[in-house]
């Protein structure tokens, strides 16, 4: 196996895993250090439990959204956009409180992925929390293999998502109990365990998963009409659904993007 | 801020070491560990069973040696033969990492599985978790 390198930073209430196959250079071992250095930056900003963050001013109203870092007006555009094309199953102020954490998350792992892609690790995986950014590949010839964890029993694997650039999101209340809301009912959703999404970039498909599991039942509906997502979901009930991209092997749900 | 900066020279416990394997019988290949996803478990045909010793190979908690059974192309069973130290400043690579990538790839009938999604996970959590066995063993 080639040299690899392994990083692991405790950040944002949860665990980021760096995982970059390319041989290290200088130049990557500086682009990890600023990737990991960004992700501690996008906490001081966007933090809704920071009472210091830009995001905790501008929802006290002692901050105005022209004064704030870039980042954060084009992330609430963002939140705008998902919102509308989720039928209002996002939002970035779930409770009637400004918190876009829904969409910070995933567009920081994958920024932080392009950081170490500019820098010449072409090959890499970077996991924030169990969500997922891959590019290139594990080692010559092989895709990345993420497992996808059984939200009854998180030692299993209940599914395996492959491919090369991919980008792969859980939302579930596995850990952290029911803790997404519902912007149509303002009551935690608690339809589905989890719901996993794959897709190439990050930004979209952790921000989109979050919608669908807020959509609870219905996002079976929603998805059949984006044959572009692929989902995995696991219901309160206990009843399991792929998309049909997924084929079964060993008995285990597996997509290859 | 906790930081572990580590770069490794070879591939070290756990998950990684299981395709490292090299069979101690001619019978069945390698392959059987990683069969290709494509819906058959026996696509090469050839993939049957048997017994497979991996090499043993030295992490920084010390030495990790395991052998799989594979069956009807499906890893079957993981016994470990040799573990670092249960005493020691990182003890826990024993006892939860090993046996969870061990389960974990045998449910998957997989050997290689390189990270975990799952709902988001704390800090508390994450020390409990797949990924923190994968971290660990790649470490």
């Amino acid at each position: 196996m080639s040299d690899a390198l392994r990083h692991v930073e405790h950040v944002m209430g949860t665990v980021f895993s760096f995982d970059v196959r390319t041989p290290p250079t200088p130049r990557i071992r500086a682009a990890l250090t600023n990737a990991v250095a960004w992700l501690h930056h996008v906490d001081a900003v966007f933090s809704p439990y920071r009472p210091d963050s830009q995001i905790s001013h501008l929802r006290d109203r002692t901050l105005t959204l022209d004064k704030c870092d870039p980042d954060v007006q084009d992330i609430l555009k963002f939140c705008a956009e998902l919102s509308a094309e989720t039928g209002g199953r996002f939002t970035a102020s779930p409770g009637g409180r400004l918190d876009p954490s829904g969409a910070v998350k995933g567009w920081a792992i994958e920024r932080a992925s392009d950081l170490l892609f500019a820098a010449g690790a072409v090959d890499h995986c970077v996991n924030g929390g169990g969500d997922v950014q891959t590019r290139g590949e594990p080692e010559p010839g092989e895709p990345w293999r993420i497992g996808v964890a059984d939200p009854r029993d998180r030692t299993r694997i209940a599914a395996v998502i492959e491919g090369r650039d991919i980008a792969v999101a859980t939302s579930g209340t596995a850990e952290r109990g029911p803790h997404i809301l519902d912007p149509a009912t303002g009551r935690p959703a608690t339809a589905l365990l989890s719901l996993t999404l794959a897709g190439r970039r990050l930004t979209r498909t952790d921000a989109l998963a979050t919608a669908a599991f807020a959509m609870g039942d219905e996002a079976r509906t929603w998805l059949a009409a984006r044959p572009d997502l692929h989902a995995y979901t696991v219901t309160a009930a206990g009843d399991v659904h792929a998309t049909p991209a997924f084929t079964t092997h060993n008995g285990v749900p597996w997509l290859h993007l | 801020m906790r930081r572990i900066l580590a770069s490794t020279g070879g591939t070290v416990a756990g998950i990684a070491l299981l395709i490292a394997l090299k069979p101690t019988h001619t019978a069945p290949p390698a392959r059987a560990a990683a069969p290709e996803p494509s819906g058959s478990t026996t696509s090469a045909g050839k993939t049957t069973g048997g017994t497979f010793t991996g090499k043993v190979v030295h992490t920084r908690y010390g030495p990790v040696q395991v052998k799989i059974t594979v069956r009807n192309g499906r890893l079957a069973k993981v016994k470990v033969l040799q573990v670092p130290s249960t005493r020691g400043p990182e003890p826990e690579i024993a006892r939860v990492a090993v046996p969870q990538l061990n389960k974990a790839a045998v449910a998957a009938g997989t050997a290689r599985i390189d990270t975990i999604s799952g709902a988001t996970y704390t800090s508390e959590g994450y020390r409990e978790s797949l990924q923190s066995a994968l971290d660990k063993a790649g470490v």
